[in-house]
């Protein structure tokens, strides 16, 4: 976000924040903690919106939820714009002091009327005025989203469309207002952070800037690329396409969380060789010519990880490491002497201050200082810096520090797996409470209400297609089939079908959905796939 | 300017007793009192002397007033903590509440008087999940876990005090088992309970075999391998083993609160495997 | 809020029980267009309120509380099934077993001696024991709940009439000493003619009052010192004073769920003069400014709360209720909610509780109920009395009388109002005298004392000694088993504990049980007397700070136990 890829705020703020609107999140469930904060703000008095396709735990307890169709986000972002630009609600002040290309954006959301908006989204136009006007007046908002945004082919126009809304309003930059992407594990933020990003160093630097450059060639003494490396997605793509033929994977289970999974696993053994690090034995593991058997990052190493509020964290070494386990660090260290480098022994806290010495905004983090004040958020650039709880105050400074926010012109387009006869309902995807992604952690614990792999339905659609609580179903996409038993579920409506992807060994849902990725972020569209469902057998 | 104990304090406010008390040094015993939690002013440990008022007051939550002169230990206020601790000694099993028993003895509690035929809190304990136990003959009814399943922290409202009197219990709707209650297993009530009526089943079961032993533990301080907000885990690990992950209170991000993830899916790492 | 409904459904009568009784409340849900829009969170959980209406609309209609129906009714409401049933399970009227009628009989210490004999008449028949019903006047009592909202008082009670299910009769027998000023129009005027009650001078207190300014009625109910009757003493225009200096939203309660033993005066007024009651609490509401009107009346006065219903609705469509007030330019309303069997609820901070759709326990006290009341709005909570007392005063009527609800050994027994300062003496000699041999007066009700026939020349009044109370006289003549009676009562504290804070929850029973040995010949005085100690020192309210009042008043007068120390 304009400069920095972390949410602008932290839970503290919610708490006390006017209004929360929060979009494709199912936080109750998927983030239950974070949601602990946002109810304290509901609690004192904050108004909620949230914007879901599904009636969820989440939006049950917003005051108001607007049930959007699939894939229709940017539509709705736009048509909350150009309300509030009509009825002169946009904070003509901030814009004028602190971004870039508000007449632009403005003409682009001209056509988004509520009713063209209401036509696109679904969602009545009385109430998209509603949310409109209650986020244009609120003296403070929390704009908060998860993967119902970014799980898109959309992802990256998806999350412009929604800061652009912060800028019209002027909700971002201040305590109390901001835009919160809640992170979907424990170390996605931190793993940015460190650079684990196809266009970025550590501490947030471009690869294509040639002073940060080079400082890391400095210190590191090799001479680094200044383009972009590859996302996910462009890797894929480019084992079909034989440019790569060896893959190191740590910690991922691709052969069960891409979207085409078949396609994936077909990709994944076509290598010349596949090496895979992880904690226990995965699908991916399976498909590996050599496996390294790590030692568990949060309960058996030493290190930091970096949460949802920029707020970085040390984990520490509870129990040893079983069997032939080894630290991710010393896993490493010995590859690389394996390849012929001298690496020293190194500890994390060796490997952290490195860190410190080329990113500003970790430079003040000590271990020491972590310890004693229970993590610091970042940027937190010497040792006498608190660290920081808010991005952007800049934009309200007067004048104002640093480059302007630029509005994004972003331009709605539908789902690409269409809805037709054949496959005429939308299937999309999610979280449950009790389990994690692919299950390979979650699943080996107990959790006495554990749902299992289901199919669920919406009242309306089990009458039509005569399927009731239980019977098998075949869900077939363009893409593959599989079979699951039905559940029907009273927060779905006409249409809209919903799995999780935490059961691959029983379901693998990933079967049906499509690799098509966003070109700017490398997610796929895991959340908008068209499906027929009928009785199995 | 109050007074406690004789000594002038300058206190804001908004103070509790208890914290006005605190600051100058002075620790009234609480039971049913937790700081992240909202007082329920129950158990009546906690009464002070007020100069002037009628009866005791609840240190943990009344607050102070301009002028207001405190006694926080006096014949009536000791008397009335022996009585508190002695009713409770004689009603509940507080095997599991080390603390109190060390209170009971330093007041000189006697709940022997009560005799042997007296009315006892004997509930059977309440397997019917795999993560924790409810052994309600330890029950206090501090309401600790219902304000934590409820409106202090985690919202979900499995539980509540049913009943009236003596009778008066923890229980879900109908009593019906907790899998088909509201109860979404975070474990925040367990966390919150003072005297062992909740337990996570790992230390129930090693206690039941006499395998616990907290002089053989090591608590270390992490944070959850599962989603992005960054909870805080104590991780209690025996024998290089993990036999419990609990949060710390005075960590702002969980106030010691977790989610099923965080606090029962370590399974992964260590200790009972196969899920059910 | 995502709350996990109850699977089973209602049975049709329980859904359109709960639908008919949530529309008389105008309540509607707030539904938006399925399947996009919808209200949640805690814009749908904005009448709690309802709860307990809706709990009896499920009792009333099939004589139980199922699964199905206290889940539809949480599931209307957005309250979680588990805290609905933590709050139906706190009262003593509802069921969660099937059952077709039930008959409650009184076997408190006045009717206690003719109970055995009443439940051995009614075999076949489920029968609940039951404190106090509030007719002790007419001892024995019972009172019967049926399926099909039939609930019906019974007094006296015999078998047969109690099988016949008419109540047998409902005029109380009434005397005053001096001039009757809160009697002045029971018995005389009709109670479901407001048109009566204004000829009988009704309704030209609120007049005044509408002439004179807020300001002169608090200053006159401020110099004839007004002191609440429900059992406090406190000054009912310091109340006032303070809720009509506070800002916003204010209410009125009157507390009508007089359940002290040995109490029936607010029935009386209730019965008898209802637009009395409701003309005090549009004086407190126009004094004070509060627009809403609510009261709380015992579960187990059917009649009197059906006079006050009725007489709101006549109130309401002569315009003395409503937008605007007797055209006096405020607006004010009252709507009546009903108890459901549990004494604590008489507390004031219970009360709101209970009225909220929460547990009925009590509140730390301060804030107190004009800081923060009833929905956490600045209230006004008084007795039936004491409001009645205020429209007297507001007419130059003498504040210091009093009721007197007078029971047991007497020969008229019955409501009697006189001057305070009036002797205990007194009051039995205009109730016709003691029966026989007086071996001991309860005075205050179970959270009294009691007097021995010696000391009967001691006056009533606000502070002194023994406590004034609720004003309840009870009469034990020689042939009385003391220990029964005061066990009785030690039984009547343990059975109404809300059970929150340990000294009443756990004090209680040891004190039931530490009698129990003394009768046994043990030697309890010190137990007895460090339960009693750690009751009124260390219990949250009332209830268990008078826990021990009657038992250690028993205990020193050697009522009981004789001394064991
Ligand atoms: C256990 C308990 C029961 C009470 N019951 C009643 C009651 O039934 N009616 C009543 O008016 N006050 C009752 N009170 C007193 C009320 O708390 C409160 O003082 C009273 O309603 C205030 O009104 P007043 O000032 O007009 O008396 C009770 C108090 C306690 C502690
Ligand atoms: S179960 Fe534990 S936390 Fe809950 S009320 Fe009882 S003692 Fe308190
Ligand atoms: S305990 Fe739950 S909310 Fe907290 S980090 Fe772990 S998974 Fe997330
Ligand atoms: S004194 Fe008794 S009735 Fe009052 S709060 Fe305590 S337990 Fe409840
Ligand atoms: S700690 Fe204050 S009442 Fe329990």
């Amino acid at each position: 976000m304009f400069g920095a890829g972390g949410g602008t705020s932290s839970y503290e703020e919610i708490e006390t924040t006017d209004l929360i609107v929060l979009w494709g999140s199912n936080a109750r469930e998927a983030h239950p903690i974070f949601f602990h904060h946002l109810l304290k703000g509901i609690d004192n008095g904050a108004t909620m919106y949230a914007i879901d396709p599904r009636r969820t735990s989440s939006t049950a307890w917003a005051d108001h939820w607007l049930g959007i169709d699939v894939g229709s986000d940017i539509a709705l972002a736009n048509t909350i714009a150009r309300e509030i630009i009509a009825q002169g609600l946009h904070n003509e002040a901030f814009i004028a002091h602190a971004t870039t290309g508000f007449d632009e954006y403005r003409a682009s959301v001209e056509p988004w009327t509520l009713q063209e908006g209401e036509r696109v989204t679904g969602v009545p136009a009385s109430a998209i005025q509603d949310l409109a006007h209650a986020y244009a007046k609120a003296e403070t908002a929390q704009l908060l989203w998860t993967l119902g945004i970014t799980e898109h082919y959309t992802a990256a126009d998806n999350v412009f469309a929604l800061i652009n809304l912060a800028l019209l309003t002027g909700h971002v930059g201040r305590y109390g207002s901001g835009l919160v992407p809640l992170r979907g594990q424990n170390n996605v933020q931190g793993g940015g952070d460190m650079g684990a990003l196809p266009n970025k160093l550590p501490g947030g630097q471009d690869v294509a800037d040639d002073v940060g450059r080079a400082r890391f060639e400095a210190t590191w003494g090799v001479e680094l690329r200044a383009e972009p490396g590859w996302h996910l997605a462009q890797m894929f793509d480019a084992i079909e396409g034989g440019d790569l033929r060896t893959l190191y994977i740590i910690g991922e289970n691709p052969a069960q969380s891409e979207a085409d999974g078949a396609k994936a696993r077909h990709a994944l053994e076509s290598l010349d060789c596949l090496v895979v690090q992880d904690i226990v034995m995965t699908a991916t593991t399976e498909l590996a010519d050599v496996v390294f058997p790590a030692a568990v990052g949060w309960a058996e190493s030493e290190g930091t990880v970096t949460s949802s509020e920029r707020r970085v964290q040390r984990v520490r070494m509870a129990v040893a490491p079983p069997g032939e386990a080894r630290d991710d660090i010393d896993i490493l260290v010995a590859m690389a002497n394996r390849l012929g480098h001298d690496w020293p022994a190194t500890t994390a806290e060796e490997v952290w201050d490195e860190l410190r010495s080329l990113s500003s905004w970790h430079a003040g983090m000590s271990y020491e200082r972590l310890e004693a004040l229970g993590g610091l958020q970042w940027p937190c650039p010497d040792e006498s810096h608190p660290g920081s709880k808010f991005l952007h105050a800049r934009l309200w400074e007067e004048p104002s520090g640093g480059p302007a926010a630029p509005f994004t012109v972003v331009e709605w387009r539908p789902p690409i797996d269409e809805l037709t006869d054949e496959y005429p309902i939308r299937l999309t995807t999610g979280r449950h409470l009790d389990s994690f992604n692919t299950g390979v952690q979650s699943g080996r614990s107990r959790a006495p209400r554990r749902k299992g792999a289901t199919i669920d339905i919406s009242p309306e659609d089990a009458e039509h297609l005569d399927l009731s609580d239980g019977d098998l179903a075949r869900v077939t996409s363009r893409r593959g089939s599989v079979v699951a038993p039905v559940a029907v579920e009273t927060g779905l409506r006409d249409g809209l079908a919903f799995m999780t992807l935490h059961y691959p060994d029983e379901v693998d849902v990933n079967v049906l959905t499509l690799d098509k990725w966003d070109p700017k972020s490398g997610t796929a569209e895991f959340k908008a796939t068209a499906v027929r469902i009928e009785l199995e057998g | 300017m109050i007074t406690i104990d004789g000594v002038d304090v300058q206190a804001p406010v908004d103070a509790t007793i208890l914290e006005a008390a605190a600051k100058q040094g002075t620790e009234v015993p609480t039971l049913c009192y937790l700081e992240t939690l909202t007082a329920a002013s129950a158990c009546r440990l906690c009464v002070v002397e007020v100069e002037g008022a009628r009866v005791l007051a609840p240190g943990c939550s009344r607050q102070v007033e301009e002028g207001m002169v405190i006694k926080t230990r006096s014949p009536r206020v000791d008397r009335a903590r022996r009585m508190v601790l002695e009713l409770l000694a004689s009603s509940v099993d507080l095997s599991l509440a080390p603390e109190l028993l060390e209170l009971a003895e330093e007041y000189g509690a006697a709940p022997e008087r009560f005799g042997e035929v007296r009315a006892q809190v004997q509930l059977p304990v309440n397997i019917d999940n795999g993560l924790y136990v409810q052994d309600l003959s330890k029950c206090v009814l501090c309401y600790r876990c219902v304000a934590a399943c409820g409106d202090d922290a985690q919202h979900t409202y499995a539980i509540s005090v049913t009943d009236r009197g003596f009778g008066a219990v923890i229980s879900t709707e109908f009593g019906v088992a907790l899998p088909d209650s509201a109860c979404v297993f975070c474990g925040n009530c367990v966390a919150v309970c003072p005297t062992g009526a909740l337990i996570v089943t790992t230390e129930y079961d090693m206690r039941q075999a006499g395998t616990w032993d907290e002089e053989l533990q090591t608590v270390t301080r992490t944070i959850c391998a599962y989603c992005g907000v960054g909870c805080n885990l104590d991780v209690h690990v025996q024998d290089n083993e993990i036999v419990k992950v609990t949060s710390p209170f005075d960590h702002e991000v969980t106030a010691g609160n977790l989610c099923i993830k965080g606090r029962f899916g370590w399974s992964h790492v260590s200790g009972p495997a196969s899920p059910d | 809020m995502d709350l996990r409904n109850v699977t089973t459904p209602p049975s049709d009568r329980e859904r359109v029980a709960i639908d008919r009784v949530l529309a008389d409340h105008g309540f509607a849900e707030t539904d938006g267009t399925p399947g996009r829009t919808a209200i949640g969170g805690r814009s749908a959980a904005t009448r709690r309120d309802l709860l307990l209406p809706a709990l009896h609309a499920l009792n009333d209609a099939v004589g139980w509380i199922s699964e199905g129906g206290l889940g539809y009714a949480c599931e209307r409401l957005t309250v979680p099934p588990a805290e609905g049933y933590g709050v139906a399970t706190f009262y003593d009227q509802f069921s969660f077993e099937e059952r077709v009628e039930v008959v409650r009989v009184c076997d408190d210490i006045v009717c206690g001696p003719y109970a055995d004999q009443l439940i051995a008449g009614l075999d076949g028949i489920e029968v609940e024991r039951t404190p106090c019903l509030g007719r002790c006047e007419k001892a024995p009592v019972a009172f019967i709940q049926q399926p099909g909202f039939r609930r019906t008082e019974i007094a006296p009670a015999s078998p047969q009439s109690v099988l016949e299910g008419e109540p047998t009769s409902v005029d109380t027998h009434i005397g005053v000493i001096g001039e009757a000023v809160l009697l002045a129009r029971v018995g005389s005027v009709d109670p479901e003619s407001l048109d009566d009650y204004r000829g009988a001078g009704g309704y030209q207190a609120l007049s005044r009052a509408l002439d004179e300014g807020a300001d002169a009625v608090l200053d006159r109910i401020e110099a004839a010192r007004l002191r609440g009757r429900g059992g406090a003493s406190f000054p009912a225009a310091a109340k006032w004073r303070a809720v009509a200096q506070a800002q916003g939203d204010k209410i009125v309660v009157c507390n009508a769920d007089e359940s002290e033993p040995g109490t029936f005066k607010d029935r009386v007024l209730m019965e008898a003069d209802p637009f009395a009651v409701i003309e005090g609490m549009t004086l407190a509401a126009y004094v004070t400014g509060a627009e809403r009107g609510f009261l709380y009346v015992r579960g187990e006065y059917a009649l009197a709360e059906r006079r006050m219903i009725d007489a709101i609705e006549a109130a309401r469509a002569a315009g003395l209720l409503g937008e605007d007030v007797a055209d006096g330019g405020f607006a004010f309303d009252v709507e009546v909610r009903r108890g459901a069997g549990a004494y604590i609820c008489g507390e004031e901070t219970s009360l709101f509780n209970s009225i909220e759709g929460l547990r009925g326990e009590p509140r730390d006290k301060p804030p107190f109920p004009t800081q923060e009341g009833l929905f956490g709005l600045p209230t006004v909570v008084n007795n039936v009395e004491t409001l009645v007392g205020a429209v007297a005063i507001t007419m130059d009527k003498d504040g210091n009388s009093k009721l007197f609800p007078i029971s047991g050994a007497i020969n008229n027994p019955g409501l009697y109002e006189a001057p305070l300062g009036v002797s205990v003496a007194a009051l039995i000699e205009a109730a016709g005298g003691p029966t026989s041999d007086v071996q001991a007066v309860l005075v205050g009700g179970a959270a009294g004392k009691f007097l021995l026939p010696d000391d009967l020349e001691v006056t009533l009044d606000h502070g002194t000694e023994p406590p004034l109370g609720s004003g309840a006289i009870v009469v034990f003549d020689t042939a009385t088993d003391m220990e029964v009676i005061v066990d009785r009562i030690a039984r009547f504290f343990r059975d109404e504990s809300c059970g929150k804070c340990v000294p009443c929850r756990v004090g209680t029973i040891r004190q039931v049980e530490a009698l129990e040995r003394l009768g046994n010949g043990g030697a309890e005085r010190e137990t007895l007397d460090d339960l009693a100690a750690v009751l009124r020192d260390a219990s949250i309210c009332g209830l268990g700070q008078l826990a021990a009042e009657a038992v250690q008043s028993a205990l020193d007068l050697q009522l009981i136990g004789g001394r064991s120390d």
